[in-house]
C-alpha cells in the first residue's frame, strides 16, 4: 500500500519528484479491491469526453453543412431576397463593433485606472462599484435589448439605429473591460511606479507614461474578448439596432449585425442553406478572435513570467 | 506647477467618473425597466399578471397572465442543471485532477471556445439537429422542454467548467496528499476530501450556470416550441419569459407592450435574486477561506 500512495501527480516540476512509481498491474490490483475507485475514473473520464464530444459534433456539423454553402453569391455586395448576401451585415457588424469599442473603452479603461491606481484598499464604493459590475455581468442580454430599446430607441428618440446598438453594447460589455484591464494594471510591478515617481513624474505622467504601455497586452486581449460578444450578440440587438438588411450608412440608420442576420435567416426557414453558411462565417469569426485574444494574453504571461 | 496639479485633480475626476459609470448604468436600468414595467402590472393586477395562467394579449378583453411563462422558464433552467451540471462538475474534477498534460493542452482551450460560440448557433443547431432528433425517436414536434434542456445544459458546461476547476485547484494539496497516505485510492481522495472542500466555489459556479440558462433567449426561442403552457411531458413545448419578450416586442402595443417589459422586469427580479445569492455565497466562501 506504501508505495502506491507515493505515486502522486506530480506536474509540478518545482516539487520533487516522487521515486515510486505505480506499475500499471498494481494500479489493476488495487482497482480490484476498490471497484468503486475505477468506476468514479470511468465516469469522470466519460463526463470530459462527452464535453469534448459537444464541441467537436457541434464545430463539424456546422462546418460540413456550411463550408459547401459558401458561394459568391453569399458574399454578394448587395443584399437581396435571392442572394440574402451577408455582406451588408459583416460590414455593419464591423462598423458597430468600433463604436462600441469608442464608447466602452474609455469608460472601461479609466474605471480600472481608478479602481487599481486611485482607490484606497477596503474603500466602500469601490466595493460598491464591483458589485455594480459584477451586477451588470450577470444581466441577461434579452435585458439589455428592452433597457436599451426603452431609454436609447424611445426616451432619447433616436429610432432603431446604429448609435442605440452600440450604447446597448458598450453597456454590456463595460464589465468584461474593467475587470481584464483592472488585472493587467494589478500585474504591472511597484517598482515602475517607484522609479517613475523617483525621477520627478507626477502620477497623471506616470499612468500614462508608464503603467498603461506595460499593461497594453492584457488591456488588448481584454478589448478583443468583448469584441467577440459584441459579434456574437443577438438578443440586445434585435429591438436596438433592429434588423434592416441594408448598410446602415449613417449613426442614426438601421442595419442588422451578423448575427441578427442568421437569425432572421432562421426564423424564416426559407435560406437554411444560406443560414448555415452564415453559421461558418459567424463561428470563424467568433474563433478568430477569441483566438487572437488568447494568444496576445499568453505573449504577456511569457513576457511576464 | 499650479497647472500640473489642476491637470492632476482633473483627471483624478475624469477616471472617478468612468468609475461610477457602471453604478450608473445599474441605476438607469433599474430605472427604465421597473418605470416601465411597474405600472403595467398595476394595471393588470400584480396578482393576476404573475400568478394568472392564461396569455392572451390580443383577445377581448386582453389577459396577461404569465405563470405558465415562469414556471416554463424554471423547468428549462432546471432541465439544462440536470444535464449541464453533472457533466460540467465531472469534467472540471477530469481537468483539475485526472488529465494528462498533453490532453489538457487540447481539452482546456476546447472547454473555453464552447463558451465562445455565440448562442445563435447554438440555437440554430439545436433546430436542425436536435429538434429532429426528438422529433424522430421520442415523439412530439420535436421544439421541445427536451430539446430546450439539451442545448441549455452544452451551453452552461463552460461557465460550471470553469469556476469549478479553478476553485477545485484552490485546495490545498495537503488535503489530497493526507487521504492517500491514510490508504484511499487517487479517486477516493478526490471525491472525499477535494471536492467537499471546494464546495463553496462550485456551488458559486452553478448558480452563476443558473443565471445563465434562466437569462438565455436565443437559442431558446428556436427551439423550444414557445406554446404558452406547463409542459406535462419532457417532448412538450414551452414559451420561457424571455421568449415570450422577443417574440412579441416586434408588434406588440400599448397594455402589451406594457406587459412584455413587465415579464422582462420579473426576469430582471430573478436573475438579481441570482447575482445576490452568487455574492453571498463568495464572502461566505471568503471568510471561510
Amino acid at each position: 500500500m506504501a508505495d502506491k500512495s507515493i505515486k502522486t501527480d506530480m506536474n509540478d516540476e518545482k516539487e520533487i519528484r516522487a521515486i515510486n512509481k505505480v506499475s500499471f498491474k498494481q494500479r489493476m490490483i488495487s482497482y480490484k479491491r476498490k471497484p468503486l475507485s475505477l468506476l468514479m475514473l470511468i465516469i469522470v473520464a466519460a463526463a470530459a469526453a462527452i464535453s469534448a464530444a459537444a464541441l467537436i459534433f457541434i464545430m463539424v456539423y456546422v462546418l460540413i453543412r456550411g463550408i459547401p454553402n459558401l458561394t459568391p453569391d453569399l458574399f454578394a455586395l448587395n443584399y437581396n431576397s435571392d442572394n440574402v448576401s451577408c455582406m451588408p451585415s459583416i460590414i455593419n457588424t464591423v462598423v458597430l463593433t468600433l463604436f462600441t469599442l469608442i464608447i466602452a473603452v474609455p469608460f472601461g479603461v479609466g474605471a480600472a485606472i481608478y479602481l487599481a491606481e486611485y482607490a484606497k484598499k477596503g474603500n466602500r464604493l469601490v466595493k460598491i462599484i464591483r458589485t455594480m459590475a459584477e451586477t451588470l455581468a450577470g444581466i441577461p442580454s434579452i435585458v439589455y435589448g428592452l433597457f436599451g430599446m426603452l431609454f436609447f430607441v424611445y426616451a432619447l428618440n433616436w429610432g432603431y439605429s446604429l448609435l442605440a446598438g452600440a450604447f446597448t453594447l458598450a453597456i454590456m460589455v463595460l464589465p468584461t473591460i474593467m475587470r481584464t484591464t483592472e488585472e493587467a494594471l494589478i500585474t504591472v510591478p511597484d517598482s515602475y511606479r517607484e522609479g517613475s515617481y523617483g525621477l520627478g513624474a507626477g502620477k497623471l505622467r506616470t499612468i500614462i507614461r508608464i503603467i498603461l504601455p506595460s499593461a497594453m497586452p492584457g488591456i488588448l486581449a481584454g478589448v478583443i474578448l468583448a469584441v467577440g460578444r459584441i459579434v456574437g450578440e443577438t438578443a440586445a440587438l434585435i429591438y436596438t439596432y433592429g434588423s434592416a438588411t441594408g448598410y446602415a450608412a449613417n449613426p442614426l440608420s438601421s442595419g442588422r449585425s451578423l448575427a441578427v442576420h442568421m437569425y432572421v435567416l432562421t426564423n424564416e426557414g426559407l435560406h437554411t442553406n444560406q443560414a448555415w453558411g452564415t453559421a461558418v462565417v459567424l463561428l470563424v469569426l467568433v474563433f478568430g478572435i477569441n483566438t487572437l485574444s488568447a494568444f496576445i494574453a499568453k505573449k504577456l504571461g511569457n513576457k511576464k513570467g | 506647477m499650479r497647472l500640473s496639479r489642476f491637470r492632476e485633480r482633473a483627471m483624478q475626476g475624469v477616471f472617478f467618473l468612468t468609475a461610477i459609470t457602471s453604478i450608473a448604468a445599474v441605476v438607469i436600468i433599474c430605472i427604465f425597466l421597473f418605470c416601465n414595467g411597474v405600472p403595467a402590472m398595476a394595471e393588470i393586477g400584480f396578482f393576476d399578471f404573475v400568478g394568472g395562467q392564461k396569455w392572451a394579449p390580443t383577445n377581448v378583453p386582453a389577459s396577461y397572465g404569465i405563470f405558465n411563462m415562469i414556471i416554463a422558464s424554471i423547468y428549462v433552467t432546471a432541465g439544462a442543471i440536470v444535464i449541464g451540471v453533472p457533466i460540467g462538475i465531472l469534467t472540471a474534477v477530469f481537468l483539475a485532477r485526472f488529465c494528462p498534460a498533453p490532453l489538457y493542452k487540447i481539452l482546456k482551450p476546447a472547454t473555453e471556445l464552447l463558451a465562445g460560440i455565440p448562442s445563435i448557433v447554438y440555437g440554430f443547431f439545436g433546430l436542425m439537429v436536435i429538434v429532429p432528433f426528438i422529433r424522430e425517436n421520442f415523439g412530439g414536434n420535436g421544439s421541445s422542454w427536451l430539446a430546450a434542456s439539451i442545448v441549455l445544459g452544452i451551453m452552461i458546461l463552460p461557465t460550471i467548467i470553469g469556476v469549478s476547476e479553478s476553485a477545485i485547484r484552490a485546495v490545498p494539496e495537503s488535503y489530497y496528499e493526507g487521504a492517500l497516505a491514510l490508504g484511499a485510492t487517487k479517486e477516493r481522495s478526490v471525491f472525499k476530501t477535494i471536492l467537499p472542500a471546494s464546495k463553496s466555489g462550485v456551488l458559486a459556479g452553478v448558480v452563476l450556470g443558473i443565471g445563465r440558462a434562466l437569462g438565455e433567449t436565443m437559442a431558446v426561442v428556436l427551439i423550444a416550441g414557445n406554446q404558452v403552457q406547463i409542459p406535462n411531458a419532457l417532448t412538450d413545448g414551452l414559451r420561457t419569459l424571455t421568449a415570450n419578450i422577443v417574440l412579441e416586442m416586434g408588434y406588440s402595443t400599448g397594455l402589451h407592450r406594457q406587459a412584455l417589459i413587465a415579464t422582462g422586469v420579473v426576469l430582471f427580479v430573478f436573475i438579481l435574486l441570482i447575482t445576490l445569492s452568487m455574492q453571498a455565497i463568495k464572502s461566505r466562501s471568503e471568510k471561510n477561506g
